[in-house]
């Protein structure tokens, strides 16, 4: 083993990792079910996580030369491995009630408006609700409200439904220069806001959309359109003269409703895109079309994806294109 | 989100700009972000609380965005970001005080000045409000007035009744 | 009369002027360390006074100072904790106003120990007489040569400076107080790195309460072995306890840590009895946090032995039948107060001083004080008890800072020892808000309670 490798173990599958890495990326680098959840980590935003909780896991062996147990649950995208270091996610019930505890209390003022919100298909609440939520809440108190807010004409801000993961704020401190929008208040008054209505005017500023976890910032220019699940992805790229121009196109048919930046099987972005690619260029004729876009199949994006009965429009017409679909569709059947 | 409450320019006096300097010089270099709580609370004491412009002013006096300024003074429980009256009496409503009859002194001050927490009278003089232990236990009921944060301590529905009439008489 | 180390002078007339406070022996902590030790000859002082972090947790001093990082060519900080916020303490108060040069002094012979030339004291915002009455100090102090460039001509350079908070008593949570210090939010910092490592500025940095720091003054003075011969087993020293509630003499006392609680509450030399000839029915002996005790468990210990003040005998028992000497805000509940009243107004403070920062303190502490409430005012459902018990342990643990627990413990333990009274306010909602529920068998010796324990 070299120096800077560390061995952990998680939920019994041994793993060696960089020295400093996190246990939620030695998590990540095991891949499956022992990945801890993560709502407000991102490992593209520095000084992002440790603030949700559901990625708490326990260390059941400090290290090899300490193998004590840590005496708390740890959050496991801020806690670095240890070498000989072991870690129970899954197969500990005292880490699963606990998350089962931090979903219950980030869904007690979370407005279950699922049904009329964007992100409903593609929300990592609506996601750890379903795995670990209870049928019914225990709350019987009015849900805290806050007016919405239009950030500019692209974005809007359903505050209700934030969770305060500080991700959107993180983007804009790091991605844009001179910061607009923060978190205002404290406790649970805590609120996203720019103070006055101020629209966040930079060129990355659309990159808080895609890092919102819930249904709480929004493209204005997608809103009520469809819903995901009947959109189909499609990666594209153009040459952007601002960022990489790597995109996903959501496509209903022939129309572009929506576009977003790539991204990867834990839900981050790729690399983040620039408001012009986001919001200006939605014609099929501005883009270069890559592939259909991989989709877990647990995803209800997933069904129907790549149907060959009635393919999209950009689809049919590519050789290509029509066979990487068939793969994909193949790969689904599979299952 | 907080609302804009005004929108008279703010322009602070040398004196005050002389002040916030002399609180700078004691971070080091680079780190004048730390003068922001003594800086806002002299803002404060100025205007009697903290408007959007004075807020922009105080950023653009530290080189810290706008926002950086509103996250801070929306925090904290000092700095008000709408006016107030001319005497803030705030009472400590916590446990300690309570058992020795906190709870009746913001009753009486509700009654007395005949404004809810938080509003103003009508002769722009007085509001109340309760607050969270100002440690001082031993000595409750208490209540404090900014900007000097002046104490008055064993509260008795007599002795506020004379602080009210202390106060109006200096005013 | 027991021994005094820093409230040995507190009566006489103008100790809270440089001179006054010199003629009493004051300074020569700092004469000692800066002409005759060096700073690990004090770091030394301080372990071996077995000194214990006074703002609550306990933690050793001198242990603590011995974790400083000291790169080459690195800043490090002192920052003295006086944001006093924790609901029955106020004793930091009470030193700062009446002898400010008690803490001036120690922060210099702490900031020479760890090598710091320039020190921060972090006073909570409302205390701004307490500000006004430090900078005096300080500039006092200054003019006399103790504070400045090479002090007492030993070389040592050292600025101390006074910054106000805002009014969050989150920051009262270490990194929170850094995080205020440099001019944010409060939000407590996610550990590690712990201070210790980087603290302010990135720096490493130690921060400690104004009574521990106070108290180093004694140490230097005396020897730490002296100071270590104070007090009882590993609770070496005195302690300033913040006595509050309904007692015929409130106030702040120095005792040598030891002494019964049974002393402390009746004997006229503290807090003279309960007030207006009541009975005592509760305490919370160490600040709000703490988990408060009936009557009876606050006297004594479950085995029936007198209960100490000292970190290890109110911890006795653990949860169970124990407490914690946290801070020394000591609360005394006379019969008539009712217990679900406080704790729903606990919960109210904890739930107003969230910083929001992480969702189950967020979202948890409002939740609990919601239920709380309901009960309170006779809306409440039996099962309600159990709810609060449940989510007070979701909140437990689970947070960034201790904020959570201190926000958990003390519905959890209002539970555990006064659930009889949480019943009666569902079953009696009506009468339960005009009347309390009284002492019940709060007081009742020892002896029986540790029967039902057994029973259960």
């Amino acid at each position: 083993m070299s120096d800077n490798k560390v061995k952990v173990t998680i939920d019994g599958i041994t793993v060696e990792v960089e020295n400093g890495t996190t246990i939620l990326n030695a998590a990540r680098q095991i891949g499956g079910d022992i990945v801890p959840p993560a709502m407000c980590y991102y490992s593209k935003l520095k000084g992002s996580g440790g603030k949700c909780r559901t990625c708490i896991v326990k260390v059941s062996k400090g290290s090899e030369k300490d193998p004590r147990p840590m005496p708390k649950l740890v959050a496991s995208c801020r806690t670095t491995v240890m070498d000989g270091m072991e870690v129970q996610n899954i197969t500990s019930p005292e880490v699963l009630e606990a998350r089962a505890g931090v979903v219950e209390i980030l869904l007690i003022n979370h407005p279950l408006d699922c049904p009329v919100c964007d992100q409903a298909g593609e929300c990592d609440l609506q996601d750890l609700g379903y795995e670990h939520g209870l049928q019914k809440t225990r709350y019987e108190f009015e849900r805290r409200t806050f007016e919405r807010i239009d950030i500019g004409d692209k974005i809007q801000l359903h505050m209700n439904r934030c969770i305060l993961c500080y991700r959107c704020v993180y983007t804009a401190d790091q991605l844009t220069d001179g910061r607009v929008h923060g978190v205002l208040n404290r406790g649970d008054h805590s609120e996203i806001s720019t103070y006055i209505e101020q629209a966040i005017d930079n060129d990355f500023s659309g990159n808080v959309i895609d890092v919102c976890p819930v249904g709480a910032l929004t493209d204005r220019t997608f809103r009520f359109k469809n819903r995901v699940w009947f959109t189909k992805p499609v990666d594209a790229h153009r040459d952007c003269p601002t960022c990489s121009g790597k995109v996903t196109l959501w496509y209903k048919g022939p129309d572009v409703l929506r576009v977003t930046a790539r991204k990867d099987q834990f839900g981050e972005v790729e690399e983040f895109i620039c408001n012009t690619c986001r919001f200006e260029t939605k014609n099929t004729s501005d883009w270069t079309i890559i592939e259909p876009t991989k989709i877990s199949d647990t995803s209800v994006i997933a069904a129907n994806h790549y149907e060959t009965l009635r393919p999209l429009p950009v689809i049919k017409t590519n050789e290509q294109l029509r066979e990487a679909n068939k793969k994909e569709l193949e790969k689904t059947i599979k299952y | 989100m907080l609302k804009v409450e005004e929108h008279s320019p703010v322009t602070f006096s040398a004196d005050l700009i002389s002040r916030f300097d002399e609180i700078v010089s004691r971070y080091p270099q680079g780190k004048q972000k730390s003068a922001l709580l003594p800086v806002l609370h002299l803002v404060q004491a100025e205007y009697g609380w903290l408007s959007t412009q004075a807020m922009d002013k105080v950023a653009e006096y530290l080189f810290i965005q706008p926002i950086e300024v509103y996250e801070v003074a929306s925090f904290y429980t000092m700095y008000f970001l709408k006016p107030q009256g001319k005497f803030m009496l705030e009472v400590c409503r916590t446990g300690p005080c309570c058992l020795v009859g906190a709870e009746k002194i913001l009753n009486h001050l509700e009654n007395k000045l005949g404004v809810k927490e938080g509003e103003v009278t009508p002769d722009g003089l007085f509001s109340f409000r309760g607050v969270e232990c100002l440690a001082a236990c031993g000595y409750g009921p208490v209540l404090q007035i900014g900007p000097e944060y002046t104490f008055y301590e064993n509260l008795t529905t007599e002795s506020v009744d004379q602080l009210i009439e202390d106060l109006k008489n200096k005013s | 009369m027991s021994r005094k180390l820093l409230l040995e002078h507190i009566n006489v007339p103008g100790i809270a002027g440089l001179d006054v406070y010199r003629q009493k022996g004051g300074y020569r902590a700092v004469e000692k360390a800066l002409k005759t030790l060096t700073p690990d000859e004090v770091v030394e002082e301080v372990k071996k006074s077995g000194l214990r972090g006074r703002g609550g947790a306990g933690f050793p001093t001198g242990m603590k100072w011995s974790f400083l990082a000291k790169p080459e060519g690195v800043a490090r900080y002192l920052v003295c904790n006086a944001d006093e916020s924790e609901p029955g303490t106020f004793k930091d108060r009470y030193l700062m106003t009446h002898i400010p040069h008690a803490l001036i002094e120690g922060m210099i012979v702490s900031s020479y120990a760890l090598g710091a030339n320039a020190s921060y004291i972090y006073v909570r915002g409302e205390m701004m007489p307490q500000i006004r009455i430090l900078e005096r100090a300080i500039a006092e102090a200054k003019a006399a040569g103790f504070l400045g460039n090479n002090i007492l001509g030993t070389g040592y350079n050292l600025e101390l400076y006074v910054q106000p908070g805002g009014g969050a008593y989150i920051c009262g949570e270490e990194t929170a107080l850094l995080e205020s210090l440099e001019g944010k939010r409060g939000n407590p910092r996610i550990k590690p790195p712990f201070p210790a490592i980087a603290g302010l500025y990135g720096c490493p940095t130690v921060v400690n309460n104004v009574e521990s720091i106070a108290a180093t003054v004694p140490i230097i003075n005396d020897g730490g072995e002296e100071y270590a011969k104070i007090g009882i087993g590993r609770s070496t020293g005195t302690k300033l306890i913040s006595a509050s509630g309904n007692l015929v003499r409130p106030g702040v006392y120095e005792i040598e840590l030891g002494l019964p609680v049974e002393e402390f509450i009746y004997s006229d030399e503290y807090c003279g009895g309960i007030a207006n000839g009541k009975r005592l029915k509760a305490t919370v002996a160490g600040g709000s946090s703490v988990p408060i005790l009936p009557a009876n468990l606050s006297l004594k210990l479950a085995n029936g032995e007198p209960r100490l003040m000292s970190y290890e005998s109110l911890a006795e028992g653990g949860f169970a039948t124990g407490t914690m000497l946290g801070s020394g805000g000591f609360i005394a509940f006379d019969e008539d107060q009712c217990i679900v009243r406080n704790t729903w107004n606990f919960s109210r403070f904890y739930h107003h001083e969230s910083c929001g920062q992480c969702s189950p303190c967020r979202e948890g502490t409002g939740w609990l004080e919601k239920v709380l409430h309901r009960l309170e005012y006779g809306h409440g459902k039996m099962s309600d008890i159990d709810l609060l018990v449940d989510v007070a342990k979701k909140i437990e643990g689970n947070t960034i800072c201790p904020l959570g627990d201190a926000a958990a413990w003390p519905v959890g333990s209002a539970i555990r020892h006064f659930r009889d009274e949480f019943e009666w306010h569902v079953k009696e909602p009506v009468k339960s808000q005009s009347v309390n529920y009284g002492l019940a068998d709060y007081a009742k010796p020892i002896e029986k309670v540790a029967e039902v324990k057994t029973g259960e």
